[in-house]
């Protein structure tokens, strides 16, 4: 296993902007500081260390929705979120506002693009962290990305 | 959809992504201020500049555990420490090692002769642990043999193994095992090499002498 310090290192960055784009810049912090000294508390039960990039996503994640709950916001079933949040103080430089439409995308959409394309995880792990399968993943990012280039008019 | 599309549609959602977030420094210091004071902290360690290059200086609850001298792969050390103690292991001063590194510090200039730290010996078992044992009591500018060294763990014929439980030191100057020399006289091998070996030897001596 690695020592937790260098999994700060590696994974930290991505972890932040992932929760900053789940729970908006404002939140992002506190929800970061949890989710890691969670991932620190558990680390030693963690087993395999090519498995610890989507457990920790899935640490993430579970802070996201909690986030929600504690501002009043329900998740909806499959643990998505009603609404988009707020991702006015997000800098994509380049991006334009296509992360806004990302959070305009269906729940399950919206989550595998941004474990896809903010956290930077494979298919599989994608598929780890939302408990589906590989396939699905790969199909929620493709619906993802064909609804973002149909939108594409608003924000090239 | 066609490909083009695809791929200008993912290089927007990934541009950005390689960026440092702002503030990842203090978010970063936070973060180990909080796992800190929380406990979650198993081993802590520093990287310390010393005149032999950097050392990693590491720590557990209980004392000094592991001083790793430069020549000694960093990530490897620490992996080492994570298989062996804890993954739990975060960058950061803690009392035991500002401690560790200022009487480090002193030793290197010459000024300290004994290190007064407190020790976590959980890497150390059996027969290595008597011989290390005894090689710490070693006073400063003093040498004794690596067959000393077996008498003195107790098992007189065990010189071989006495050496290799030095070679293998997790705490190296702090347990100074640079003063068990061959029985001839010769300085024999270090980890950090018999140069750096021979510098301390030659620091200590003019110490004593002085």
């Amino acid at each position: 296993m690695k020592p937790f310090e260098y999994i700060v290192e590696i994974h930290g960055p991505a972890v932040f902007r992932y929760l900053s784009g789940r729970v908006g810049p404002d939140r992002a912090e506190d929800c970061f500081q949890e989710t890691m000294l969670a991932a620190l508390r558990g680390y030693d039960e963690v087993r395999e260390p090519k498995a610890v990039k989507s457990w920790l996503f899935t640490i993430a994640t579970r802070k996201s929705i909690d986030a929600y709950r504690q501002a009043g916001r329900e998740p909806t079933p499959d643990g998505s979120v009603e609404g988009s949040p707020d991702r006015s103080g997000l800098a994509n430089p380049g991006a334009g506002d296509i992360w806004s439409l990302v959070g305009e995308l269906p729940g399950k959409q919206a989550m595998a693009v941004e474990l896809r394309y903010r956290a930077g995880l494979t298919h599989r792990e994608v598929g780890q962290v939302m408990e589906i399968s590989e396939s699905a993943a790969r199909r929620n990012v493709f619906e993802g990305l064909k609804s973002l280039r149909e939108g594409a008019g608003s924000w090239t | 959809m066609s490909k083009n599309a695809t791929k200008k549609v993912e290089a927007a959602l990934e541009a950005g992504n390689e960026s440092t977030p702002k503030d990842w420094g203090r978010i970063r210091d936070d973060l180990t201020k909080q796992a800190g004071t929380k406990g979650l902290i198993d081993v802590a360690y520093e990287i310390h500049e010393s005149p032999f290059g950097p050392l990693v200086v590491s720590a557990t609850k209980a004392g000094l555990v592991r001083v790793a001298l430069s020549v000694e792969n960093e990530g490897a050390v620490l992996e080492d420490l994570a298989q062996r103690i804890s993954g739990r292991i975060l960058k950061t001063d803690r009392p035991q090692i500002t401690k560790a590194r200022v009487q480090l510090d002193q030793y290197f200039e010459g000024k300290r002769k004994k290190f007064r730290l407190k020790l976590d010996w959980q890497l150390v078992h059996g027969f290595q642990r008597e011989v290390l044992a005894a090689t710490k009591e070693i006073p400063y500018g003093a040498t004794r043999s690596y067959t000393d060294m077996a008498v003195e763990a107790g098992s007189p014929k065990a010189v071989r193994a006495a050496g290799s439980a030095l070679a293998t030191n997790p705490l190296p100057i702090v347990v100074p095992c640079h003063r068990v020399l061959k029985s001839d006289g010769r300085v024999g091998s270090y980890l950090g090499g018999s140069s750096m070996k021979k510098e301390l030897l030659e620091m200590e001596r003019a110490g004593v002498s002085a």
